[in-house]
């Protein structure tokens, strides 16, 4: 009773760093313990409703065939068939699917990498006629819908052959002013001292920038890389329009092809879904602190 | 003579190689902060022209061109751009991706705001829920299209069946007239306000919790404390989401695409769709380009007056 008093009252109730939610909106006040019971209960409620997706996707791509297309669909797998993961592998390529995906996502995001982080480093720290105007054109074009390219886009790659290679599906997305733009925020960011010092020491423009600028940048880069990364493993439309054989395509249109050959076998389907989303979770749950951190340090969160 | 072939020599090498005006200048370029910022931009400024300069400009070109990629073009004036008057197709694709946009953004936001508000605790379990939450952003899109469309199935769907438990009888969301389009703006805010819950979740730790704390001195309700000290600190934050997902739903494709491949009837039919079946089932691309670019119109109308907005609602200092 007395420990709950204190506990209300005393320095434990900053713990609920948010003073909005130690009281009701009545302004009738609950102790904190109660209140972060409350606060538990409603984390855990949302965060099941939003995972009741993706947990309906694993457990129907492990259920029987007959299971799985019943009138009454049900939940839980009565018995796991693993063997489905051998089987959606088998109906589709989808390995060599994924491994298209890993080269288009990956080329796409290795080349926006490095020559963004070049031309940023350029528009942050070098000075040379017509920098403004032209970073003003880059800025432009963020507002561009993708769509307004696609048509020129897929002109030009069809002209050069390249429909259904990897140049032809990688290079086109290699270049985005978006890259260029966070980067160079957070170039502007370091101060300069440090790469005037490396100078002063002899380090020529280059040095400085891949033994000063980037390894500071380097969350910054890697925030770029995993965004980019995510965005083209699930990307649709172009594969879709720049694809047209089991060479280059990826999941995003696999999938769809997987569809359209079988129907609605579910409990397949699903699986192959499932091992389409898999590489992306685990990805991302390596690289979220980044992300998260990448967010906040480019100050897309605040001010 | 020989001492004349010996000057015609000397000078020969540099008038080959185009002589600069005064000796040096070229090596002293070479070594110049514009040169080495030039050699820094070339890589990014070549793909930037091929492949987005670039192609803005030709999509200007084309939308006047009547085109189907295996005949020669002819031009066709601004006779795309008056087609787009007299297509129903079209006007019902832009009304479709209106609806989407101003209904699926609010809700987003709302979304993304309340649970970002959930997790501001400091409580040390915060970071495994933040991190659940943000897994359907991590999904892929086409991947868990399907899932919805097992989760929407008419009679025995879990959606339906959830309802059936408070005695609701769902809809055929899917395929009703008046549902599918309900039913793909519910998958899509569940699939994206994970993204506006980590930059609200920026946003609010960017607050300092002295302004709090001298509200609730000042007798404040925590509504009061929401509405003076929350929202407007938090508004640069709301107007990046905005911008973004206004940008986003506008070119909405793949879960329609996939969940209902615009219909039933035209009901889902986005414009981003509609630009795909008429440049790439139809080869009408002079008016795919025609349409991308109204499109264009459209986004940057909107993200402008955003941005007229912004002077008035968002603030940027303390």
């Amino acid at each position: 009773m007395t420990s709950d008093l204190a506990r209300a009252t005393g320095p434990a109730s900053a713990h609920v760093a948010h003073p909005a939610w130690s009281a009701l909106p009545g302004g009738a006040r609950l102790s904190p313990p109660a209140a972060r019971r409350l606060l538990l209960f409603a984390c855990f409620l949302v965060t099941a409703v939003s995972l009741t997706p993706i947990v309906m996707m694993v457990l129907v791509a492990f259920q029987s065939d007959t299971e799985s297309m019943s009138a009454r669909p049900s939940f839980w797998p009565s018995h796991w068939h693993t063997e489905n993961i051998g089987r959606a592998f088998d109906l589709v390529p989808l390995g060599r699917y994924l491994l298209n995906t890993v080269f288009f996502a990956g080329g796409t995001t290795l080349l926006e990498t490095v020559t963004a982080a070049l031309a940023a480093y350029a528009f942050a720290r070098l000075r040379f006629r017509g920098r403004s105007a032209l970073f003003g054109i880059y800025l432009a074009t963020l507002m561009v819908p993708t769509q307004v390219t696609l048509i020129p886009q897929f002109i030009l790659v069809a002209k050069a052959h390249g429909v259904d290679t990897w140049p032809g599906m990688i290079l086109p997305h290699a270049f985005t002013a978006l890259g260029v733009f966070l980067l160079r925020q957070f170039f502007l960011g370091i101060p300069r001292d440090y790469e005037e010092a490396a100078r002063l020491d002899g380090a020529n423009r280059w040095q400085a920038f891949t033994r000063v600028i980037v390894p500071l940048a380097l969350p910054a880069i890697a925030t770029l890389a995993v965004f980019k990364f995510i965005g083209q493993w699930n990307n649709l439309l172009w594969p879709l329009v720049v694809s047209n054989s089991d060479a280059t395509r990826t999941v995003a249109v696999g999938l769809q092809v997987f569809q359209d050959t079988n129907g609605t076998q579910w409990n397949l389907l699903l699986m192959a879904a499932t091992i389409t989303t898999v590489p992306l979770i685990v990805l991302f749950f390596l690289t979220q602190r980044w992300f998260v951190r990448g967010i906040t340090m480019s100050g897309l969160g605040g001010r | 003579m020989a001492l004349e072939a010996h000057s015609a020599a000397r000078g020969a090498i540099p008038r080959t190689a185009k002589p600069p005006p005064h000796p040096g200048r070229w090596q002293r370029w070479k070594r110049s902060e514009a040169f080495a910022a030039w050699l820094f931009l070339l890589p990014s400024l070549v793909g930037f022209l091929v492949f987005t300069a670039g192609p803005v400009l030709a999509a200007a070109v084309i939308s006047l061109l009547d085109w189907n990629l295996f005949s020669p073009p002819s031009f066709a004036g601004l006779g795309n751009f008056a087609r787009l008057g007299s297509d129903p197709t079209f006007w019902t694709a832009l009304g479709n991706t209106a609806y989407f946009t101003f209904v699926s953004v609010p809700l987003t936001l709302l979304v993304s705001l309340g649970t970002a508000l959930l997790l501001n605790h400091g409580l040390r379990r915060m970071a495994i829920f933040r991190s659940l939450l943000l897994l359907p952003y991590a999904t892929i899109t086409v991947a868990v299209a399907f899932v919805w469309i097992w989760l929407y199935i008419p009679h025995d769907g879990l959606v339906n069946s959830v309802l059936g438990l408070v005695g609701i009888h769902g809809p055929a969301w899917l395929v009703s007239e008046g549902w599918a389009m309900p039913a793909l703006i519910l998958m899509s805010v569940w699939k994206s306000f994970g993204f506006g819950m980590v930059i609200f979740l920026a946003g609010l730790a960017a607050i300092p919790q002295q302004l709090y704390e001298a509200a609730r001195v000042d007798g404040a309700t925590p509504w009061q404390s929401f509405r003076k000290v929350t929202l407007p600190l938090l508004s640069p934050s709301v107007f990046f989401t905005v911008v973004t997902s206004v940008i986003g739903s506008f070119q909405v494709f793949d879960q329609a695409l996939i969940m209902t491949d615009g219909g039933p009837g035209a009901r889902t039919t986005t414009l981003v769709m509609y630009i795909y079946q008429t440049g790439f089932e139809n080869y009408d691309q002079g008016y795919a380009a025609a349409q991308s670019l109204v499109l264009f119109a459209f986004v940057a109308v909107i993200t402008g007056l955003q941005f007229l907005a912004q002077r008035r609602l968002v603030h940027y200092d303390v």
